[in-house]
């Protein structure tokens, strides 16, 4: 379902930040790309969503070339995953609830539709009571998991999280990892980028290990 | 088919909240654009009523054909010709100016009575003006030509200048309404580029996430298009409400002030089509400014965003 061969990554400026990387996961997976910070976990994940593209080799998502994907083509691809941004890309100017509507929007949802997709997606990250309220004045947990709400509202086939525990305490942390579990258990292919070993060790994933842009044998 | 309603009912709806969420920056650039369209239009406006005014005066004198006789001509030449111009279907009336009046009038009318009275003898012909019942410009130089060689005859005038003069200040006019037109349908595009430009700088958090999240270029765009399009219309309405403002006072002070001997007419009111126009004109022009801009601003976010 997702296959990295011999994929480069170089930044204009000359860093290179994924060096011949080739993995491949199949559909409904738990994977888990682990490195420290500057090792292209985050590079890889931006070249799954086609947010970059590779410099050499090919990303297979699905059976598309997402390398070779013409601009018009990119969005639609993007509707297949599910993003959960290290730094939440939430919008403080609207509601809990018009945050997680606006992939709905996007992809064309009718109002009643969305509404009942919404209030099912925050119930389950356990923010329905919250609908109303402005990012702002949520706890950067409670962010967290409106960005994760955000991100499966669509019912993705994918779901990408960059560093999802990042600034979390433990607690937080390993209920965002239920979370996590509770979506591969019903097909998801979850991919998270992450050096959090709490996290690893309670989900069991499988693991890309990056060092230094290349894959760790 | 719903989708896609739906989606242009949600740019519309969008548009409308940032309309109403800076109401105080929407006046303004609604009030630049209402003025700068309400310069041609107010124009149109006004050379459209000279034209209507001109054309009903020129239509109560009606082009004129002057037939001067010669100078060798008698009395009874002139009422030969006269009988002539009589039995012709051609002419709807006509009016015999003899010599003697004719210097009478000219004496009154120039000033130059001494240096008239000091000259030896009438130097001016009888005359007749002929008014035709078809006022075609060939049918008029039809007649001239034939009246010109009935027996007598020295000359026959055509006296069209003032009309074509007329015709050639409208048509000046006219230009001067299109130039001015052009210049402002520029400065309304650029108004619509530069807010949506300030729109797209303000949501570049929103514009960025939206389409991180799938969201196609045609879904950012719709939006923005539909606020220049609105823009353009408010734009529109403010400089129709300003010009027929403007007739109106305009017409109360001829009303009031003139007599109506004096300024004998009222400007008219703008009129359905040009109405129609002005509004098309604006919305279009609103979301062509609109669409440059977006097209500009968010493909140079994208690569600000790498």
């Amino acid at each position: 379902m997702i296959s990295f061969s011999h994929v480069s990554k170089r930044y204009p400026g000359g860093h290179e930040a994924l060096k011949d990387v080739s993995f491949a996961l199949n559909a409904g997976e738990l994977a888990f790309v682990t490195g420290h910070s500057g090792a292209g976990k985050t590079t890889l994940l931006k070249l799954l969503a086609a947010i970059e593209r590779p410099s050499a080799g090919s990303v297979v998502v699905n059976g598309q070339n997402v390398g070779a994907l013409g601009p018009r083509a990119v969005p639609f691809l993007r509707r297949n995953f599910g993003l959960v941004f290290q730094d939440h890309k939430l919008l403080f100017d609207r509601s809990a609830f018009d945050n997680v509507a606006l992939p709905l929007e996007i992809a064309g949802y009718g109002g009643n539709d969305i509404a009942k997709r919404v209030r099912a997606a925050l119930d389950k990250v356990g923010l329905l009571r919250q609908e109303r309220a402005l990012p702002i004045t949520l706890s950067g947990g409670e962010q967290q998991r409106l960005c994760i709400a955000r991100a499966i509202v669509q019912r993705p086939a994918i779901l990408l999280a960059d560093e999802p525990t990042g600034n979390l305490d433990a607690d937080y942390a390993i209920s965002i990892g239920e979370l996590f579990r509770s979506f591969n258990q019903i097909g998801v292919t979850v991919i998270i980028a992450s050096h959090d070993q709490t996290l690893r060790a309670q989900l069991n994933p499988q693991v890309i290990a990056l060092r230094h842009g290349s894959v760790e044998p | 088919m719903t989708a896609w309603l739906t989606q242009h009912a949600r740019g519309l709806r969008a548009a409308l909240a940032r309309f109403a969420g800076a109401p105080f920056g929407s006046l303004f650039n609604v009030l630049v654009i209402g003025f700068a369209l309400a310069l041609p239009f107010g124009f149109y406006v006004a050379l459209d009523g000279v034209q209507t005014f001109a054309l009903r005066g020129l239509d109560a004198s009606g082009p004129q054909l002057s037939v001067f006789m010669a100078l060798d001509a008698s009395r009874d030449d002139a009422a030969g010709i006269g009988q002539q111009l009589g039995r012709d279907p051609r002419v709807a009336k006509f009016r015999f100016v003899p010599r003697a009046q004719a210097l009478q009038e000219l004496k009154q009318s120039s000033g130059l009575a001494d240096a008239i009275d000091s000259l030896p003898q009438n130097p001016l012909p009888d005359a007749f003006v002929v008014v035709a019942s078809d006022r075609s410009s060939a049918a008029l130089a039809a007649l001239r030509d034939e009246i010109q060689v009935w027996p007598h005859v020295a000359y026959v005038q055509l006296d069209s200048a003032w009309a074509q003069r007329l015709d050639a200040l409208l048509r000046i006019g006219r230009f001067a309404t299109a130039l001015l037109a052009a210049v402002f349908a520029i400065v309304l595009a650029a108004v619509a580029f530069n807010t949506i430009r300030l729109q797209i700088l303000t949501q570049r958090d929103e514009i960025e996430v939206a389409k991180l999240i799938g969201a196609t270029d045609a879904f950012i765009r719709r939006p923005l298009l539909y606020f220049g399009v609105l823009l353009g219309l408010a734009g529109g309405g403010a400089a129709w409400l300003l010009v027929v403002g403007g007739v109106a006072l305009l017409n109360h002070e001829i009303g009031t002030i003139a007599q109506p001997a004096v300024i004998p007419f009222q400007f008219g009111y703008p009129g359905f089509n040009a109405s129609v126009i002005l509004f098309a004109a604006a919305a279009a022009l609103g979301w062509l400014g609109a669409w440059l801009s977006a097209g500009r601003h968010i493909a140079l976010l994208e690569a600000e965003s790498k």
